[in-house]
């Protein structure tokens, strides 16, 4: 198997980790930035619609950085599925099909539902619940935490912050109530 | 140009500490990391609205074992630098940031989690399903870009 066959296959936990992990000291030394992702959204907010609130006067200018660091991954995000997609389906654990499939999902081949992400979806209940109301949570609910899976629960733990430790156990709650009490009735609407 | 005072005041959990000033180019290293980044968030499929379904109904081991990785890879890093003095690339000493326990961390966390379970995607994956294609996804990015506007709006009277 050649390298690009090999890069083309899903990467294992053990690789992504790591990798991912790398970037908290690769940020630190090539130029003093705290790895942190959802702060990006506020300096979007500092830049286009500051409203005279005092949460949103601050050089943004100088946070640029942050932003050019989520552009990148808009286009590593591009060049990962264009040139080196896996052709094979998603493989998801057989028992989480069967819960989706409950709940009437059914397209089990990209990585993303297309019962739920596509398009057509953007003007109905199901894109007002599943794009406009979580993510009006996932905005909102990082900024009141101070921050999201990369500031609090990679950044603020490799730091040992006892408060990323709090926050990080919340994200996990929040999850586990909203995946097995929420979204069952929630695909009782569809 | 602000005052000194103002720019004290603000608290980011991901600021820019360096002090010597970087100009647009110098951004550019930001970019290159954050697409290797999008890359194994997609090579992956940490994007993946599935994977995360299957960590909330604890059926894979996968996101738990990517987490758990990148932290003790981010610990021992950080503690490298403390124990050594790491300087970066300009000689500058790293600066970390405690943080300070807040009422937030709790019901922001919580109001996060829900989102995260609805959405598959924490603010970072967001940005790479739209690079991959979803392009739906651009209404949950505005819509959270909404939400962390409506946070600054009624900041001061949430329990923080």
């Amino acid at each position: 198997m050649d390298l690009l066959e090999l890069i083309k296959q899903p990467w294992p936990w053990y690789m992504a980790g790591p990798l991912i992990g790398l970037t908290v000291p690769t940020l630190l030394l090539i130029g003093n930035k705290s790895f942190g992702i959802s702060s990006s959204l506020r300096h979007i907010c500092a830049a286009c619609i500051p409203a005279d609130l005092p949460f949103f006067k601050y050089d943004w200018k100088k946070e640029a950085w942050n932003l050019f660091f989520v552009l990148g991954i808009a286009i590593g995000g591009f060049l990962a599925t264009n040139f080196l997609k896996n052709p094979e389906p998603i493989a998801i654990a057989s028992s989480t099909v069967t819960a989706l499939q409950a709940l009437g999902i059914q397209d089990f081949e990209g990585l993303m539902p297309a019962d739920i992400f596509s398009l057509d979806n953007i003007f109905t209940l199901k894109g007002l619940i599943f794009f406009v109301l979580g993510g009006f949570l996932v905005g909102f609910g990082t900024r009141w935490a101070g921050g999201c899976t990369s500031g609090h629960a990679i950044m603020g733990i490799s730091n040992l912050q006892i408060p990323s430790v709090i926050a990080t156990c919340c994200f996990m709650v929040g999850g586990f109530a909203s995946t097995h009490l929420l979204l069952p009735l929630i695909f009782k609407l569809f | 140009m602000k005052s000194t005072l103002e720019q004290e005041e603000f608290v980011c959990e991901a600021p820019n500490t360096m002090k010597k000033s970087e100009t647009g180019l110098a951004n550019l290293k930001y970019l290159v990391v954050g697409i290797l980044f999008g890359i194994v968030f997609v090579k992956a499929e940490i994007i993946s609205w599935f994977r995360i379904q299957e960590m909330f109904r604890l059926q894979s081991f996968h996101m738990y074992g990517v987490i758990g990785s990148a932290v003790v890879v981010g610990m021992v890093s950080v503690f490298l630098i403390k124990k050594f003095n790491i300087k970066t690339l300009a000689g500058e000493q790293v600066v970390f940031h405690p943080k300070k326990f807040q009422k937030g961390q709790i019901y922001g966390g919580l109001l996060f989690g829900i989102g995260w379970a609805i959405t598959g995607a924490c603010p970072g994956p967001l940005f790479a399903q739209i690079g991959s294609g979803f392009v739906a996804v651009i209404i949950t990015l505005l819509s959270a870009i909404a939400g962390t506007w409506t946070y600054g709006y009624l900041k001061d009277k949430l329990p923080n």
